[in-house]
């Protein structure tokens, strides 16, 4: 799918409008903990999380992730939202739980590791 | 050969701006057409130093550098140190603050991960001294 078919199913408010939302993914995680998507996480193009600080965007920036999915309703800061465009990273927040968003996106076709 | 060398300050009081340096030589990295998978290993591992010379040993200092056939990184600080070195490389093994753990990290995976996405890696502590690590990535 692509990154705007996870903006529709999760009804998510895109916040980098500068980011294409064409890009197809096909994997995608769901962690609070950015030490662990740095442990484990291999391939997958999606950060679904709940938490918001810089170094989410950062730690997606290091995996090579393309979109970061903020869940509860959570909005990042300035800070990450430039970071997010500088590291062409699409930001999508939505007020989905983050076990219904993981479910959703699995329901769909989106796969884990 | 002369290596390219570059050198990074890591500020002990500053969690938002830690990641700069990894940022930023992954961008420098990737102009210089380093294959994704060193890349990805070298952006984890010093990552995971840097968050460390944030969050455990109040900043420190960084230095790079780029071989041809490999990337060195040198990760110095000044902080607690560590007492117990094999410890502190078991998974899940963490002393790290719960205002630590609330920002996501401290899950006992930093010397882990950086041990494990470097090819190579060596680390000297000393209480009270500070902490003096040596990675190494071989490009493909």
């Amino acid at each position: 799918m692509k990154i705007k078919d996870i903006a529709e199913l999760l009804n998510a408010e895109i916040l980098t409008p500068e980011i294409s939302t064409e890009t197809e993914v096909h994997t995608a995680c769901g962690s609070d903990m950015m030490s662990d998507v740095l442990a484990y996480v291999k391939d997958q193009a999606v950060l679904v999380t709940g938490l918001n600080n810089p170094q989410v965007i950062r730690t997606a920036d290091m995996m090579d992730m393309v979109c970061v999915v903020y869940v509860r309703g959570k909005k990042p800061d300035a800070l990450s939202l430039e970071l997010a465009v500088e590291s062409n990273i699409c930001v999508l927040t939505t007020k989905t739980p983050m076990f219904a968003c993981c479910g959703i996106l699995y329901e769909n076709g989106l796969r884990g590791a | 050969m002369e290596a390219i060398k570059y050198t990074y300050t890591v500020p002990g009081d500053d969690f938002t701006a830690a990641g700069q340096a990894s940022t930023d030589l992954k961008r420098k990295l990737k102009v210089m057409g380093v294959d994704p998978k060193s890349l990805r290993n070298i952006n984890i591992s010093l990552y995971e130093g840097e968050i460390n010379l944030a969050i455990h040993a109040g900043g420190g200092e960084i230095t790079v550098l780029v071989y041809p056939d490999r990337v060195e990184m040198y990760l110095d600080d000044n902080g607690p140190g560590i007492e117990n070195i094999e410890l502190a490389l078991t998974e899940g093994y963490s002393g790290a603050s719960d205002a630590v753990r609330s920002l996501g990290f401290g899950a006992g995976m930093g010397l882990p991960n950086m041990k494990k996405y470097a090819d190579e890696f060596y680390i000297e502590s000393e209480v009270g001294k500070g902490t003096h690590i040596k990675m190494i990535v071989y490009l493909q």
